[in-house]
């Protein structure tokens, strides 16, 4: 296996509102299966990417049922990318900003999601081996 | 030689900062650094030849390798063999070697 | 690592958030000890003006009391020792006078940012 590394990557964008949100996930998708170390500090909208009470629905335009949907649904992306660096010797450290989350009311995450602040960001920065800022527009 | 990754997001035809990096790609190469320029999400918009890519062909004429994102391309139906010139296609990995290798990396 | 934030993104959210949370998160940062500077670039060189005012904003009886003071927050940013810089065409396409700014930010030329960006360990873009 290559070096393990740790990558620390701050992202702010809600679901489902751009594409930077779905190559976020490519690029911790990568990360996972090297076994790297991922640190994510989710800024503002980003907190609610874990959020737990996401549920997946039909499409009556396609005529698809829920199962057949199968909608893409972060939180179990998120998830799934977890037991990915897990199974590979890392593993994802998910951040959400606190005050963040309070004013969304988005403090119901997924397991492995912890609270944290800007301090958090700034400390996981400093003891990763590089840091991706994918800021939102 | 200090190692420099743009990734550009943003295409030409919906922003007017698509210059931000190609300037500062320029600059960090006439300083005799390492820079590529990755361009990803619609950010591979201009690749096609004629369709805006002069700059990007340009920009690749001063040394900075300029590199379209497969996904993207492919979620485009750009045919990644016919780039503009001086542009090639690549995988998201590009990006990961950066920040891995401890290169400075700024999303735009 | 002496970090080098470029910050584009100019009135997104100020309102709602009462702040501009770029320049909030950094001072938040700058308070944990953080090594940084910033560098103001496209409509965020607008934050630096110094008679910005958004307060008075009401919805039905509900009134903002604290509305966003960016070019204060900012100041206060430099006075804790973060540099604050910004393109100074940037400023100047914007028809904005150098007078109108706060006293503690400095320019830099477009042509000389990639100077600025090769003088720092880390460099985010926002």
């Amino acid at each position: 296996m290559a070096d393990k590394k740790t990558i620390t990557i701050a992202i702010m964008d809600a679901p489902y509102e751009n594409a930077r949100s779905t190559t976020t996930l490519r690029l911790i998708d990568l990360a996972a299966k090297r076994g790297y170390n991922i640190n994510v500090f989710a800024y503002e909208g980003a907190v609610l990417q874990p959020f737990a009470a996401q549920t997946p629905h039909p499409n009556a335009v396609h005529g698809r049922s829920v199962e057949e949907e199968n909608h893409f649904i972060p939180k179990d992306a998120i998830a799934a990318l977890m037991r990915e660096a897990e199974k590979n010797g890392g593993k994802i450290d998910w951040v959400n900003c606190g005050l963040c989350v309070d004013e969304r009311g988005a403090a119901n995450a997924i397991p492995g999601v912890r609270r944290g602040s800007p301090a958090d960001f700034w400390q996981l920065s400093e003891a990763s081996d590089n840091t991706l800022v994918i800021a939102t527009r | 030689m200090p190692r420099y990754l743009l990734i550009e997001s943003r295409d030409p035809f919906d922003s007017n900062d698509t210059r931000f990096c190609c300037d500062l790609a320029r600059q960090l190469a006439a300083a005799n650094n390492d820079v590529t320029l990755f361009l990803v999400q619609n950010g591979v918009l201009p690749v096609r030849p004629g369709a805006r890519s002069a700059d990007l062909t340009s920009l690749a004429g001063t040394g900075v390798k300029v590199l379209a994102d497969s996904f993207s391309l492919k979620e485009r139906g750009i045919d990644e063999n016919r780039l503009a010139s001086g542009v090639a296609a690549a995988p998201l990995e590009i990006v990961l070697d950066a920040l891995a290798e401890g290169a400075k990396v700024i999303w735009h | 690592m002496k970090t080098l934030s470029i910050v584009e993104s100019a009135y997104r959210a100020t309102i709602e958030e009462q702040d501009d949370t770029i320049v909030w998160i950094h001072g938040a940062m700058k308070g944990a000890g953080a090594d940084l500077a910033v560098l103001l670039r496209g409509n965020a060189v607008n934050y630096l003006v110094q008679r910005q005012d958004a307060g008075g904003l009401a919805f039905g009886d509900w009134r903002q009391t604290q509305p966003p003071r960016i070019a204060s927050d900012l100041a206060a940013l430099a006075a804790k020792g973060v540099d604050i810089c910004y393109v100074a065409e940037d400023v100047a396409d914007r028809g904005i006078e150098r007078n109108e700014l706060i006293n503690s930010a400095q320019p830099v030329a477009r042509a000389a940012v990639g100077e600025l960006v090769g003088r720092y360990d880390r460099v985010w873009y926002w």
